[in-house]
Parts: structure tokens; C-alpha cells; sequence
């Protein structure tokens, strides 16, 4: 319960120190400059939101102490301005109006949500402000010809078809006619889950494994019984689940609950509901797609290493971050570079250093196509391993051995 | 969907399983179904913050799975909380609004859903919630079929909350003060019957069912700030189906459309098992508007 009243309070907070740093900030004011971001500090994803909020903010305090950046001979600290856009992307669009407008802001850090940040995008791009955001997966944002726009995570489609990569694999490794796999896949009716579903389906097809199943489950469900009674039916070798926390908990539950067999279940959103801490055993073998784990070997000048990221972000919050977290401290990192590349704080010379921007943060490598998305960083594949999330995939960061196929629950 | 109904006509097991997981959700809706009936008949407020207050249920048991307690103690325990916080939500708005145009119930209880909404999401946090209560699966015909225990619990219990509600209506004396301003308050004020006492009483009732219903959902499903209103419209169309004050009606509209709306699922895919639950209740509104009005014809 004191975790909400610490958000009613930092919110309030928040709400004094933009206040106190008035109406006319210039984008950049003496030594200050200013970003802005619209998170969701109220509203649906309140957690998320508040995880992105603290990535950044861990990143500009990171950068502060470290002496700030260096643009054109002199050094600048930098200052986040937050606004609370209630988790609705109508309100994000107005706020980032009002960022740019009044409050002379000119470069944007994204919010959270594929939803929010393809409101507000097209708002950065009619007044030419640079945005980096970490929380907006949807590939449809990258195929509008936006200039201004640049997300550090990979995009939505790749999120599962690792796993399907993976199960094609290990059948091949056993020798198995991979026409003769079958999946099935149980996604949300949303933006971010239709764009997993797109990704599984196509490679899918790719390895010519068959789909069985193909449902896709209206936000409002909380039940996930009619699906499953057709995947015991039909005995698939690989279930892919993806409906944010409702549908890792639901899946997890279900399917304990229902001794639905599968040698290979993929979902998301692992971490964020907790499925290890609520289902214990039960969640064991599930495989888990992530942006991040503070297991890789990634590193960077400002953070040291993903675990010393890991370490310095409990040490301040009192949890290990979520990838959430970790993303959005890299855009901040990702800012900071290009404005020392591009030796201005003019926003198209800055635009153009971050297109050009090349480098590696203890989240990942980053580097952008033209569209603006980051191609160099893969995503991983956990495993529940002992009630731990160990890496299993891809192999040049695999931790330990995927343990497959998940014996049957008659005999867990 | 053909080969769907193929797979049904090939394993025939999948129909008892597809029947029994509705007939258990149904349930559960079903508890929240007679809190609204009750309100509706009582007040004519058509009470649009159940399902919040089912989620508040659920987080409520929650919250004692935090402290240690099993969450089987959820059930009494949030129904006794949430009488109270529904007799203080009766003093503070639905007493205002109950006997005013319904549009203004509407509204008021629609503003309040907004604001549990929110409450919860500062107080608990914006993830998906959920209670484990360490009971386990039985296994039928040969371990084809499933019955999770928890959601057999949650069919029975709803069932004797539904035994327990009747009962109190027709012999206890607030119940029978409840039935008679339900039939007319007037009348009832005339008799000294305090119906201010009885509204307070009977949103209170409401609540507390919710918050029982809530606890039953966190064990076997999940609760989230942001996902009750599946349950207020679940509970109207088992009210409009049923009719008022027909509690056993209640239950078993409860029961056949969590089933129906399960074959749904299976049959169609569960994309479509929300909209088939919508046109349900229109077919069901044509037929029943029909049927009155052939009653009427033959009245003439």
C-alpha cells in the first residue's frame, strides 16, 4: 500500500517541481538542458509508467554526477520535464503540444505504450522535435515516414518468433519433418499483441510449421478456458500466448489448472506479472520473451555493465528493473551521445547525429535504420529454470541449455 | 469453424469441459447479477460501479494474501468491508440520486466507477492481481476433463450466497422491509417503514455480495483496477434476461450464459465471444418484447 501513497506523493511532487521551474523554460536554460516526456502517471499503466519514468530519471541523475554532457566546449546537466498523461493517448498528444509550445521544449523522450506514443508522434514530427522513445514497440510506427522518431527496443513482431525459431531448432535437432509442427497461438485483441501474432504466423509459414490454432481474445476476457480446451484437443507442440500481465497470469494458471500438455509454451510479460513469485512451480519451462536481461554482456561508460545497471537501479528503487526501466534509461544515454556528436543543441543537427548514432549501452547495441527503429539489438528468450529466469536464446547469450520438450503434468 | 464443431463431434469430452468451465464463471456472475437486481428493484439505480466493486473484492483479498491470510478468509472478509463501504457510498451519492431520473443514477454511479478505478490503481498498482488459494484439479473421465477446485468452489459458494440471499429476503425482518419498498415505497413510508434505512441497507447488501464475488474471481481468475466493467455488463444482461426480482431466475440466466458464451468461444473463436454475448442480449430483448407484446394483444 505505501508503494501508492509513494506515487500520490512523488506525483505531487512532480507536479510543485514543474511548477517551480516556471512556464517560459527555453529548451536549453545556462547550464540546464530540458527534455520532456508525457508518462503515464495515472491510469492503466501506472506501473510501467512509473518504470519508465525512473529509467530515465536514473539515467539523468547517472549522467549529472558524471559531470554532465559536453556540447561546443561547455558542459550542460540535464532536466526531464514530466507531464501525467492519464494512460490516454489523446491527452499525450495535447501535453506534448503544450511541451513543445509552451514550455520550449525540443526534444521529446517517449512515453509509455505503443497507443501513447503513436499519438504523440506525429505531433514531435509537425514541429520537428527529435523523440527517442523505448516504449513503443508497434512496427506501425515505423512505416509512416516519420524523420523525427527513434526507438532504442525492438519491434513487436520479433518479440515471439525467437521461440518459434527455437522450436523449429529443436525439432530439426531431433530429426523431425518440420512440416509436421504444430502451433498454437492465443493473442490479444490489441495493437502490441496483433503485431506478436503477425510476427509468429510469418515465421511460422517461414518453417512451414502448421497453425492450429489462432484465437484472439478480446481485451475484456478474463478466461482463457475455451481456447485451452481446443489446444488439449488438438495437442500442438508449441502454445504462444501473448495479452500483456492478464494473459502471462491467465495462461499460466489455465493451464496448470486445465493439465494442458504442451512440449513449448512462449508468452510475454513474464516479469511484469510476476509469474514466478504467484505460480511457483507451475510456471516452469514457460519461455519468456524480453528487451532485456541484466544478464547480458553489454556495457557502457555511464552504467558499467547490464548487472551494474541492475544493481544501481534496486539500490535506488528497491527492485531489480524490469526491462521497461532499462530501455528507457537508454534512450536518455542514446540522447546524450548524439547532443556530444552533434556539438549543437539545434534540433535538425541533432536529429541527424542521432541518425547516425552508433553505439553500445548496457541495454543493448543501438542503431537505427532509416525508419528510425533499432536494428542492432536482438531480443532474448528467457526460460523458468528453478524459479529463476535464466537465458536460453539466442545462443551467444544463452546462460544455460533450453530444457525442453516440458514433460507432461502427470508427471511434475 | 466447421472443423471447431468437427473437434466437438470427434472428442466429445471437450463438450462436458467447455460446459463446466462456463457453468463455474457464470456463476460467479451470476452473485454479481442478484446485487444488481437488488438495486435496480430496490432503488431503480441501475448500479454501473459493480464491477468495480468487484475488483475491490479481489484486491481486497489480495491485500491478505500480502498479511498472510489465506484468501479463502477473502470471501466474508471483503463482503464484510465492502457492506460498509457500500453503506457509506449510499450515504455520501446513491442517496442523493435514487429517487431522481434514472439518467442522473447513471451518471453518478458511472462517475464512481472512475473514481474505484483509480483508487485502486494508486492503492495497489496497475498489474494484473491475483490470490492463490492452494487448492487443486480434479481429474474426470480418465483425465480428459478438468475441474479446477477453486473454480468448483467458487460455483458452490455463489450458489449458497445466491440460497442465503433468498432466504434472508423472505423471512428475515430487513428483508421483508426490503420487498415491500421494493414493491412500493410509498406505501412502505406509510407503514413506517424507514426506506431510507432499507436503500442504505440493501446498497450495502449489494456490496458486500460484489466483494464476495471479487474474492471468488481473484482465486480463479484475476483482478485488475481496470477491468470490472465486464462484470457490470455481464450482471445487466443476466438481470435483463431474468427480470427483476426473480433470483432464481438470476442464477440460471447466470449459469446458461456463462456456458453459452464459452461454446461461443470454442465454436467461433474467442474473438467473437464478446460480441456473441452482445447479440444474445438483443435477440433475447427482441423475443421477450415480442412475447409482451402478444400478452398485450391478447389483453385487448
Amino acid at each position: 500500500m505505501w508503494k501508492g501513497w509513494a506515487g500520490a506523493v512523488g506525483a505531487a511532487a512532480l507536479g510543485a517541481s514543474v511548477l517551480a521551474a516556471g512556464h517560459a523554460v527555453a529548451k536549453v536554460e545556462g547550464d540546464t538542458v530540458y527534455l520532456g516526456a508525457a508518462v503515464s502517471l495515472t491510469g492503466k499503466y501506472t506501473t510501467a509508467g512509473e518504470h519508465t519514468q525512473r529509467g530515465y530519471d536514473l539515467a539523468v541523475k547517472a549522467i549529472n554526477d558524471a559531470g554532465g554532457i559536453t556540447v561546443g566546449g561547455e558542459t550542460y546537466r540535464l532536466e526531464v520535464i514530466y507531464y501525467d498523461d492519464e494512460s490516454t493517448p489523446a491527452r499525450g498528444a495535447q501535453l506534448a503540444e503544450r511541451l513543445i509550445n509552451q514550455d520550449g521544449v525540443a526534444f521529446m523522450l517517449g512515453p509509455y505504450s505503443s497507443g501513447l506514443t503513436k499519438a504523440i508522434a506525429p505531433v514531435t514530427e509537425q514541429y520537428g522535435v527529435p523523440m527517442v522513445e523505448a516504449n513503443g514497440a508497434s512496427l506501425q510506427l515505423f512505416n509512416k515516414g516519420y524523420r523525427y522518431l527513434f526507438a532504442v527496443l525492438s519491434t513487436t513482431e520479433q518479440y515471439l518468433a525467437s521461440a518459434v525459431a527455437l522450436a523449429a531448432e529443436l525439432a530439426e535437432r531431433e530429426g523431425r519433418d518440420l512440416a509436421t509442427l504444430k502451433l498454437a497461438g492465443a493473442f490479444e485483441n490489441d495493437p502490441f499483441s496483433q503485431d506478436i501474432r503477425a510476427g509468429v504466423l510469418e515465421d511460422a509459414a517461414k518453417f512451414g510449421i502448421q497453425v492450429v490454432v489462432d484465437d484472439q481474445l478480446p481485451p475484456e476476457l478474463n478466461d482463457m478456458a475455451a481456447t485451452l480446451a481446443k489446444v488439449k484437443a488438438v495437442r500442438p507442440d508449441i502454445l504462444v500466448v501473448s495479452g500483456h500481465s492478464k494473459g502471462a497470469a491467465l495462461a499460466i494458471r489455465q493451464v496448470q489448472e486445465m493439465r494442458v500438455d504442451v512440449p513449448m509454451l512462449a508468452i510475454t510479460h513474464c516479469d511484469s506479472a510476476d509469474v514466478i513469485g504467484k505460480f511457483g512451480a507451475a510456471s516452469e519451462y514457460t519461455l519468456c520473451a524480453s528487451q532485456w536481461a541484466p544478464t547480458l554482456s553489454y556495457r557502457d561508460d555511464v552504467f558499467g555493465s547490464a548487472a551494474d545497471f541492475a544493481v544501481t537501479f534496486e539500490a535506488a528503487y528497491g527492485y531489480v528493473p524490469p526491462y521497461q526501466a532499462a530501455e528507457s534509461a537508454a534512450a536518455v544515454l542514446v540522447f546524450a551521445d548524439a547532443f556530444e556528436r552533434a556539438g549543437t543543441f539545434a534540433r535538425d543537427a541533432v536529429r541527424d547525429a542521432l541518425a547516425a548514432t552508433e553505439m553500445q549501452t548496457f541495454y543493448g547495441n543501438v542503431r537505427f535504420d532509416e525508419t528510425g527503429k533499432n536494428i542492432a539489438k536482438p531480443m532474448v528468450l528467457y526460460q523458468i529454470q528453478d524459479g529463476a529466469y535464466v537465458v536460453v536464446a539466442p545462443t551467444r547469450w544463452a546462460a544455460s541449455e533450453v530444457r525442453h520438450p516440458t514433460p507432461p503434468w502427470s508427471e511434475r | 469453424m466447421a472443423a471447431n464443431v468437427q473437434l466437438l463431434a470427434d472428442a466429445p469430452f471437450l463438450i462436458l469441459q467447455l460446459l463446466l468451465d462456463g457453468l463455474m464463471i457464470g456463476a460467479i456472475f451470476a452473485v454479481a447479477a442478484y446485487g444488481m437486481a437488488l438495486v435496480w428493484g430496490v432503488m431503480n439505480v441501475i448500479n454501473v460501479v459493480q464491477g468495480e466493486l468487484v475488483m475491490l473484492g479481489g484486491f481486497i483479498t489480495y491485500q491478505l494474501t500480502l498479511w498472510g491470510v489465506s484468501p479463502l478468509w477473502g470471501v466474508p472478509v471483503a463482503a464484510l468491508v465492502l457492506f460498509f463501504i457500500g453503506f457509506g457510498l449510499h450515504h455520501a451519492v446513491i442517496r442523493r440520486v435514487a429517487d431522481r431520473d434514472m439518467f442522473i443514477s447513471l451518471l453518478a454511479t458511472f462517475g464512481l466507477s472512475i473514481l474505484l478505478q483509480q483508487l485502486m490503481n494508486q492503492i495497489w498498482g496497475g498489474d494484473v492481481r491475483t490470490a492463490e488459494s492452494g487448492l487443486g484439479t480434479w481429474f474426470l473421465l480418465d483425465y480428459t476433463v478438468t475441474v479446477s477446485q477453486m473454480k468448483a468452489a467458487a460455483c458452490g459458494g455463489a450458489i449458497a450466497i445466491g440460497c442465503a440471499l433468498i432466504l434472508f429476503l423472505k423471512k428475515s425482518r430487513i428483508g421483508q422491509a426490503i420487498r415491500a419498498t421494493a414493491q412500493n415505497p410509498r406505501a412502505a413510508r406509510i407503514l413506517g417503514i424507514d426506506t431510507n434505512r432499507v436503500f442504505a441497507a440493501t446498497y450495502g447488501i449489494n456490496a458486500a455480495l460484489c466483494g464476495a464475488a471479487g474474492a471468488l474471481v481473484v482465486m480463479a481468475y484475476s483482478v485488475h483496477p481496470y477491468i470490472g466493467l465486464p462484470y457490470t455488463v455481464r450482471s445487466f444482461m443476466i438481470v435483463i434476461v431474468a427480470g427483476l426480482g426473480n433470483l432464481p431466475g438470476v442464477i440460471a440466466a447466470g449459469l446458461g450464459l456463462g456456458a453459452a458464451e464459452n461454446f461461443a468461444g470454442f465454436i467461433l473463436g474467442v474473438q467473437y465471444q464478446v460480441a456473441f454475448v452482445f447479440c444474445l442480449l438483443v435477440v433475447i430483448l427482441v423475443i421477450r418484447s415480442s412475447l409482451l407484446q402478444r400478452q398485450r394483444r391478447f389483453l385487448r
